[in-house]
């Protein structure tokens, strides 16, 4: 992997905690992560092992309890254009249409109509939705709002790319689809994405990078960098040998709780 | 292990298209117009039995009615006072409902946006609006008198109080449940502070808004006849209290004809707006 000075994000001793009534819950304990520019990484784990709370941080969505989270060297204060998050149920606008969907963040930025107009052209080509461009959201299928999702993130020229489950609520022929699709734009545009998600196949075909997170307190048990060609054959050797082995890091820590 | 094709599925010949398709087209056109028929000429049926039997003798027969309302809205039959006065009144009427219903619109939906997103606005004007709410417009007819004279004055401000309720609470209401997740959006996407009350908070209102002001402009036909009993020699309302003053009954079920079918013909108007603004919305079709 090459080198580079700076990590784009650099997550440090961050811990969060929850006050729910009269509940402490630490969602997130203790976690280290850094991530190069044009990485593909994969938060992988079961519910309640704060892959999520990670992610959200990440966005700037909510602060840590402790620890710090830095993009490019500098603190994560608030949501912000350059880090664009994919959310399992879309949240598209959906009194705008599948091109205001995807012009609302350069019009955000103040950018002039034709500037808007040429990047939602370009973006609408890329996830295939020039047919769909004045449809509402309630008219789309599901996986034709996450191709949404993912080009009003990219229009509004996010260098970081994280995805909260993004392909979780689709059927099985779609995510596939959508798995291609995502890897053949990550591939073009050297984007750097933090994809989370529950499923060990998901995370392998994914990723160059699987982080392993383990529930109560969510931590980050392992980080595992996978050395196999793209494009990566679900049915192969190698891939199930990887997955035996992170499956067996995902449940070690229930053997540990039960004895 | 191996997987066996055992062979293909030869597409059925499509069936032929049955000869019945046409009948149940139409029928399937009328049904609505048919069924909502129904109730009203059972009811008409029933008034006709009722009269012309005499179980009572004090309500004019349907086709007495009729007549009546012809004379009422283009005259020469009876030539009294109410002769060919119908587009007076109705007109009288209209202003008062669209204006007290505007007016109220002017107070209800920014009212409705403070407490619905400032939440000491909330504290303080909630409680005060929850106490009020339940007096009936008919409860405020001696103060409204009072207040704004006879007349037109009081009719407005009857109709209004009528009307900013329901608008009131779905603005509140609508302002309050967008879904988190938007804002969320919003703020990554570049989009913070006041400029998510413009992006995100009014288009997603909009819906409930909306059902707000259908509403309140139904309430606004329904309280006229109480608006009208502020002494305005002209409208529905006063047409109705003038036919019971003079047992006049063919009159006031004129009026309430003419203020049923007003009231359905504003509302669908305000519907068909409403099914092209909100055409984004799944759920928001009347």
């Amino acid at each position: 992997m090459a080198e580079s000075a700076t990590p784009i994000v650099e997550i440090k001793g961050v811990s969060k905690v929850f006050q729910l009534q009269d509940q402490t819950i630490h969602a997130l304990s203790g976690a280290n992560l850094s991530i190069n520019k044009g990485e593909f990484i994969c938060l992988i784990g079961a519910s309640g092992c704060g892959k999520s709370t990670l992610l959200r941080i990440m966005a700037g969505f909510d602060q840590p309890s402790s620890g710090e989270a830095l993009m490019w060297g500098r603190p994560i204060a608030g949501p912000d254009p350059s880090r664009g998050m994919v959310f399992q149920d879309y949240a598209l606008f959906p009194w705008l249409s599948v091109r205001a969907n995807i012009g609302f963040g350069p019009a955000a930025r103040g950018l002039g109509a034709a500037e808007v107009k040429q990047i939602v052209d370009k973006f609408i080509d890329l996830v295939g939705l020039a047919k769909f461009a004045n449809a509402y959201p309630h008219q789309l299928s599901g996986g034709m709002k996450q191709r949404v999702a993912i080009a009003r993130v990219l229009a509004n020229d996010a260098e970081l790319v994280l995805m909260d489950e993004p392909f979780g609520a689709l059927d099985a022929m779609t995510r596939e689809r959508l798995q291609d699709e995502l890897l053949d734009i990550w591939e073009r545009t050297k984007l750097t994405v933090v994809f989370v998600t529950h499923a060990v196949e998901e995370a392998i075909l994914l990723a160059n990078r699987v982080v392993v997170m383990t529930p109560g307190p969510g931590r980050i048990e392992s980080d595992n960098a996978l050395d196999l060609a793209r494009p990566r054959d679900v049915a192969s050797p190698e891939f199930n040998a990887i997955r035996r082995v992170l499956s067996a890091k995902l449940h070690s820590h229930h053997g540990k709780k039960a004895a | 292990m191996a997987i066996v094709e055992t062979g293909s599925v030869a597409a059925a010949a499509p069936a032929a298209v049955p000869p019945r398709a046409a009948t149940r087209t139409t029928w399937a056109r009328f049904k609505p117009t048919v069924l909502a028929l129904i109730v009203p000429l059972l009811l008409l049926a029933f008034w006709q039995v009722a009269t012309t039997q005499q179980w009572t003798r004090l309500i004019p027969t349907p086709y007495a009615v009729g007549e009546y309302m012809i004379d009422f809205a283009v005259g020469g039959i009876y030539d009294d006072a109410y002769s060919a006065t119908l587009t007076t009144h109705l007109l009288a009427s209209m202003s008062r409902v669209y204006g007290g219903f505007a007016l109220a619109a002017v107070f209800a939906l920014p009212i409705g946006i403070l407490i619905g997103r400032v939440p000491s606005a909330r504290m303080l004007l909630d409680p005060f609006l929850q106490v009020m709410r339940p007096i009936p417009v008919t409860a405020w007819l001696p103060l409204s008198m009072i207040l704004f004279g006879l007349g037109a004055k009081s009719a407005f401000a009857l109709v209004c109080l009528g009307a900013f309720y329901p608008i009131l609470l779905n603005t509140i209401f609508g302002v309050r449940s967008v879904d988190p997740k938007l804002f969320e959006a919003a703020s990554m996407l570049g989009c913070r502070g006041n400029a998510q009350f413009y992006k995100v908070v009014l288009p997603a209102a909009t819906p409930s808004i909306f059902t707000g002001l259908r509403l309140g402009l139904g309430l606004a036909w329904f309280v006229i006849v109480v608006g009208e009993m502020t002494g305005v020699p002209e409208g529905l309302g006063a047409v109705i209290m003038d036919g019971r003053t003079l047992s006049r009954t063919e009159l006031v079920i004129c009026g309430m004809i003419v203020i049923g079918l007003a009231g359905y013909l504003s509302d669908r108007v305000v519907v068909a707006l409403g099914n092209y603004l909100l055409r984004w919305s799944p759920n928001h079709h009347g």
